[in-house]
Parts: structure tokens; C-alpha cells; sequence
């Protein structure tokens, strides 16, 4: 057996999620591309996609998770996110104003329209996913280290 | 319409600043610094110049993503924005500036210049928008960063006092939303202008008494207005002292007093009674504040208390209603954030020079460390309110404004408060600065150089502080963001028609 097997939950979970957690980190991305035409948005899907993490870390135990998403890479997506949303805030000053949307709208209802709003999205459910994958890390270090003291 | 672009920079800098930090910060060492401070010196310039445009143009709207103004978020730039932008910023400039030594002794600097960036980003956008609910999100975001800096040293003390102002200030946050929504169900607007202009028209309503009791306790809280300070002492003399001047500074007068001001000024209109709840707080925070200041023997503690004094001041002059009121106590609460932020750096010199906050252990420190007890010196006359220094002037005008509304009460007491400030100064004086230096203290150095520019400028600042009442300067600065609240609820009119 591998390494990987060594901590975490019993075999059947580890199965299900194996199965499950790509699907649901691609329902977290499709939730994203969708959030200007359909319910959810950057936020909704960036806790799905966060989720897919932190089902992968309650399963196979923090070192397996980590090694998909190490902490170094969620804080710079994290900051990647935020500088995006305002980098597209900032270039509403071409148009004249901040947060203009500046891009073409396109025909409503099509996943290639409403303009800025898209792009809004990804850089929020980068921002959310990266950032509550984050704190979940930040929560289990926290136990790993007072149970250590103990 | 051309210099309008200035107002959504002072909330977008910062923010730039803030994460291009927490991204570069950790591989660069010398970044952090170079960065916070650029950027705070690049929001001290646009807020200078904010001044000049609200002299030369007079109100600036500024419709977010080119919306119509009640649909989208709507950004103000008037005559109190600029005054408390240039208040906002000037003392931030000076306590980044202070960081860039005080902040050594911690280990990641990259976290904290993300986080005081932040703040300060919370702090600009809730003194620039027009929007209530904007408000209430900027306000959260100054204030979860203020908790994370609180808890900066993760020390057990640290963090209780953290995890206290935590809890005290969501639940005032909690008052705060709850008002909103009572407002926005009553008037199905958010933007600040449209609401007055609406609430006017449905005329007076309990309903509206409840949101004025929610946001006195919410503001309150955040003001630290007497029944609502118990966070304060805690959490001001925990954090390191950057932060704790930043806290005292600043934090609490635009969360808490410019709020108060912006919303039962323009927002809600103020009534006789509304006036005098606020009169009757500020002085009942004015005289128990210096009470339970006097009796502390920690440096950051009485100075926290000191805080809630002064804060009372403001709040006095400012509930007074009339003009010459009004202008007393902005005109304190531009002089206390800079001589109590001069005070908590101090405080922060000779924690740094020594390592500890008690008075009893100090003594005799003037002879080792000349500037810090020079710049002291200078904070505390003027906190006491001696004259040329800046307190003076505008405690006089305070009681001057209450003697002439005939509240000589008020003005009674006004005036034991600051004569027991001065005692409580002279306390601090004695047992920090002046006396037998002890045996102990004699190898102790003075700060770096970094800190002494920054004390000595805020002094200097403390020293000419009364010269903003000289009518040149004053005209621009002063009676522009006097102007704004008197005017009232015809805040809507300004902006609905401009």
C-alpha cells in the first residue's frame, strides 16, 4: 500500500471520493463560467470548488490535499484573485469610469456575454476557493499544533 | 468632470497596495516597506489634492461603472470627505512611516503592511461613499483587519483582547446592518442622498426613532462612546503600537464618529433630542473616560482611556448643532488624531527602548532618549489643552460654543475634564520622562531614525495645529466640512441635483 493510505478515513470513503471530488471541482468551474446567465456566481462556485480540496483533506488527510494545493499556491492565487478583480475595476478607467463594463455585451443569455462580468466572476471564485481552502489549512494546522503540545 | 477620477483611487490604491504586498512581500524583504509606504504617501497626495478640487469645484459625484445614481454605488467627494481623507491619511503616512523600525522586532512584515492596508482601505471607502450599504461593507473590512492586527503578537493577552473587541464590535456591526435594513425597507433605496430625500418626504415615523437607536448603539460601539467602550481599553493598549495609534487615531473616528455625523446629519436629519442624547454621551464619555484614566499605571492603557475622553469632546462639540460647535469639535478630532497617535508612538519608543509599559518602572528616561520625550512633551501639553498647542485651541472653542448655547453644564464640565487630563499628563511626565534615571535604564538607546522623524514631524504638526483656525486656512479646510453638516438633510439636494 501506498503512503497515501496511511491516514485519513476508511477505504470506502476514500473510494467515493476519488470518484466524486473532480466532479465536484468541476461543478465549482461551471458554476463560475455561469454565474451571469444562471443562479450562483464567483462566490457560490468558489466555495464548491474549496470544497473539492477540503473533501480531498477530510479523506486522504492534510498531507495528501496539500500536496495538490500547497498553502504557498492558495495564497497566491488568493492575491492573484483580488488583484484581478480590481485590476478589471481599474481598466473601467479606458471607458471613463471605474468598474465600467467595458467589454461588448454581446446577445443575452449566451456563456459569451454581459462583458466584464465573467471575467469578474473568475478572479471572485479564485479570490473565495484559494481563500477558503486557506483558512480550512490555517483551522487544521491550529488542531495539528495543540495536539502536538499535548 | 476631470479631476473626478481621484475619487475611487483612495479605496483602489490602497487595495493595490495591500495585495501586491501580500503577493511580492514574502520573497522580497525590502518590499513591504517601500510598497506601504508609497502607497500611503501616494493616498496622502490624492487627499491633498482632494482638498483643492472640493475648493475649486465644490461637490464631486462619482457614478461607480457609470450607473445612474440610485441603481449603482455612488462615491462623494465634499468638504467633510476631504477633511477626514487628509485627516485619514496624513497620520497613517506618519505611523507607516513608524513601522518601518517598530514593526523589526516582528516576523512577517509582509502580513502586517497587508492588513494596516486594508484598514486603511476600509477606513478611505467608508469616509468617500455615498451608499449606505457600501458603508457597511467597508466599515467590516477596517474592522475584521483592525481584529487580525489586534491579535498581531499573538500573545495570550493579545489575543483575549482581540477575541473581546471581536465579539463587542460585530455585535455592534450586527445594530448597524439591522438599522440598514430597517431604512431600506422604509425607503427601497440604498444610496444615502435618495434615502434622505425620501425619508423627508414620508416625514417622522418611529420606525426611524429604532434606526436612530441602532445606529447610536452600532456607531456608538464603534466610536467608543462611554456605555458602549469596554473593548477600547483592551484592545488599544494590546496592539503594537503602530496599530494602537492607528486604532486611537483614526480607526474610531471614521467608523464611529464621521459615521454618526454623516448619517443623523444628512442621512436622518437631527433633531433637539438626537442632539442632546449626543451631547449627554459625549460629556458623560468626556468625564469618565479621564476618571478611570488617572488611576492607570500602564502607559497604553491610560492613553487608551484618554481616548474615550477626547472622543467625548468631539462628540460634544459636534452635538451642539451649532456652526462655531460643529468646527470645535472636527477641528479636535483632526488635533487628537494627531497628537494621540504622537502619544501611542511614543508609548511604542519607549516599549521599544526598554520593554515595558509600566510608569512605575520608568524614570528619568528625558536624559536617554531627548526626542522621544521632547515629542512627549509636546503631545501631552497638547492633549491638556495648554496653550500655543493645538488642543487648546479647539477645547476653547468647544466651550466657547457650548457657554454661547447657553449649555454652561456642558462647558462646566468640559472643563474639568481637561484640567484633570493635565493632571494625568503631568503623572505620565513625571514617572516616564523626567526624575532620577534609574539604575537600569542607563544603557538604553534612542529609537531609530525612522521613529524620530515620524514623532518629530507629528509634534510639529501638534505645535502648528492651531494655525488651521487662522481664516485662510481655515476657509478651505474647516468651515467646507462645517458647511456639509449644517447644511443638513439638504445633502440630497446637493447631490440628486449635481
Amino acid at each position: 500500500m501506498s503512503k497515501e493510505h496511511e491516514q485519513g478515513m476508511s477505504v470506502i470513503v476514500k473510494t467515493v471520493t476519488r470518484l466524486t471530488v473532480g466532479m465536484i471541482f468541476l461543478y465549482g468551474v461551471y458554476i463560475v463560467l455561469h454565474g451571469h446567465i444562471s443562479p450562483g456566481g464567483g462566490f457560490a462556485g468558489g466555495v464548491i470548488i474549496a470544497l473539492s480540496f477540503i473533501h480531498l483533506m477530510l479523506a486522504y488527510g492534510k498531507d495528501v490535499a496539500l500536496r495538490k494545493l500547497s498553502k504557498k499556491t492558495a495564497s497566491f492565487f488568493e492575491s492573484t484573485g483580488a488583484l484581478l478583480f480590481l485590476a478589471i475595476g481599474l481598466l473601467g478607467f479606458s471607458g471613463g469610469y471605474f468598474f465600467l463594463n467595458f467589454i461588448p455585451k454581446g446577445e443575452a443569455f449566451r456563456l459569451f456575454s454581459a462583458g466584464t462580468i465573467p471575467l469578474c466572476n473568475i478572479a471572485i471564485g479564485l479570490k473565495v476557493g484559494a481563500g477558503l481552502f486557506a483558512i480550512f489549512v490555517a483551522l487544521a494546522m491550529l488542531k495539528l499544533e495543540k495536539g502536538e503540545k499535548k | 468632470m476631470e479631476m473626478s477620477w481621484i475619487v475611487p483611487l483612495f479605496v483602489g490604491i490602497s487595495l493595490l497596495g495591500a495585495f501586491l504586498v501580500s503577493l511580492l512581500g514574502r520573497k522580497i524583504k525590502l518590499l513591504p516597506d517601500i510598497l506601504g509606504n508609497l502607497t500611503v504617501l501616494a493616498l496622502l497626495c490624492l487627499s491633498v489634492l482632494a482638498v483643492y478640487v472640493v475648493a475649486d469645484k465644490g461637490v464631486v459625484v462619482y457614478n461607480v461603472g457609470n450607473w445612474r445614481i440610485p441603481l449603482g454605488i455612488t462615491l462623494v467627494l465634499d468638504g467633510l470627505t476631504s477633511f477626514m481623507l487628509v485627516t485619514v491619511n496624513l497620520v497613517a503616512f506618519f505611523i507607516a512611516l513608524y513601522a518601518v523600525n517598530y514593526m523589526k522586532k516582528f516576523t512577517s512584515k509582509d502580513k502586517f503592511y497587508t492588513l494596516f492596508l486594508l484598514m486603511l482601505a476600509g477606513m478611505n471607502g467608508v469616509i468617500i461613499t455615498g451608499d449606505i450599504f457600501n458603508l457597511f461593507v467597508f466599515l467590516e473590512i477596517a474592522s475584521v483587519a483592525s481584529y487580525a492586527l489586534v491579535a498581531f503578537g499573538t500573545e495570550r493577552h493579545e489575543l483575549e483582547a482581540a477575541f473581546k473587541y471581536a465579539v463587542m464590535s460585530t455585535v455592534g456591526s450586527l445594530f448597524i446592518l439591522l438599522g440598514i435594513v430597517f431604512l431600506y425597507s422604509y425607503t427601497s433605496t440604498l444610496n444615502m442622498a435618495d434615502m434622505a430625500s425620501i425619508l423627508a418626504d414620508k416625514g417622522a415615523s418611529n420606525l426611524v426613532l429604532m434606526v436612530s437607536a441602532l445606529f447610536l448603539m452600532g456607531f456608538g460601539l464603534k466610536a467608543a462612546l462611554v456605555p458602549f467602550h469596554a473593548w477600547l481599553p483592551d484592545a488599544h493598549s494590546s496592539a503594537p503600537a503602530p496599530i494602537s495609534a492607528m486604532l486611537s487615531g483614526v480607526l474610531i473616528k471614521s467608523l464611529g464618529v464621521y459615521t454618526l455625523c454623516r448619517l443623523f446629519y444628512n442621512v436622518i436629519g437631527i433633531s433637539s433630542s438626537l442632539s442632546s442624547i449626543l451631547m449627554v454621551l459625549g460629556t458623560l464619555s468626556m468625564v469618565i473616560g479621564v476618571f478611570l484614566a488617572i488611576g492607570q499605571w500602564d502607559l497604553k492603557r491610560l492613553l487608551a482611556y484618554h481616548s474615550i475622553s477626547q472622543i467625548g469632546y468631539v462628540i460634544l462639540g459636534i452635538g451642539l448643532g451649532t456652526p462655531l460647535g460643529i468646527a470645535g469639535g472636527l477641528f479636535h478630532l483632526f488635533n487628537h488624531s494627531v497628537f494621540k497617535s504622537l502619544l501611542f508612538l511614543n508609548s511604542g519608543a519607549v516599549e521599544y527602548a526598554t520593554g515595558t509599559r509600566d510608569l512605575k518602572r520608568m524614570g528619568g528616561l528625558a536624559q536617554k532618549m531627548p526626542v522621544t520625550s521632547a515629542t512627549a512633551l509636546t503631545a501631552s501639553m497638547s492633549i491638556a489643552g495648554i496653550p500655543p498647542f493645538s488642543g487648546f485651541w479647539s477645547k476653547l472653542i468647544i466651550i466657547i460654543a457650548a457657554v454661547q448655547a447657553n449649555r454652561y453644564g456642558y462647558a462646566l464640565w468640559a472643563v474639568i475634564a481637561s484640567i484633570l487630563t493635565l493632571a494625568s499628563f503631568m503623572k505620565v511626565m513625571k514617572y516616564a520622562f523626567f526624575g532620577q534615571l534609574k539604575e537600569k535604564w542607563s544603557q538604553v538607546k534612542e529609537v531609530p531614525l525612522c521613529m524620530k522623524i515620524s514623532m518629530s514631524m507629528l509634534a510639529l504638526i501638534c505645535l502648528g495645529g492651531g494655525l488651521l483656525f487662522l481664516p485662510a486656512v481655515k476657509e478651505v479646510f474647516l468651515d467646507k466640512a462645517v458647511r456639509v453638516l449644517l447644511e443638513g438633510t439638504r445633502y440630497s439636494q446637493v447631490i440628486l441635483g449635481g
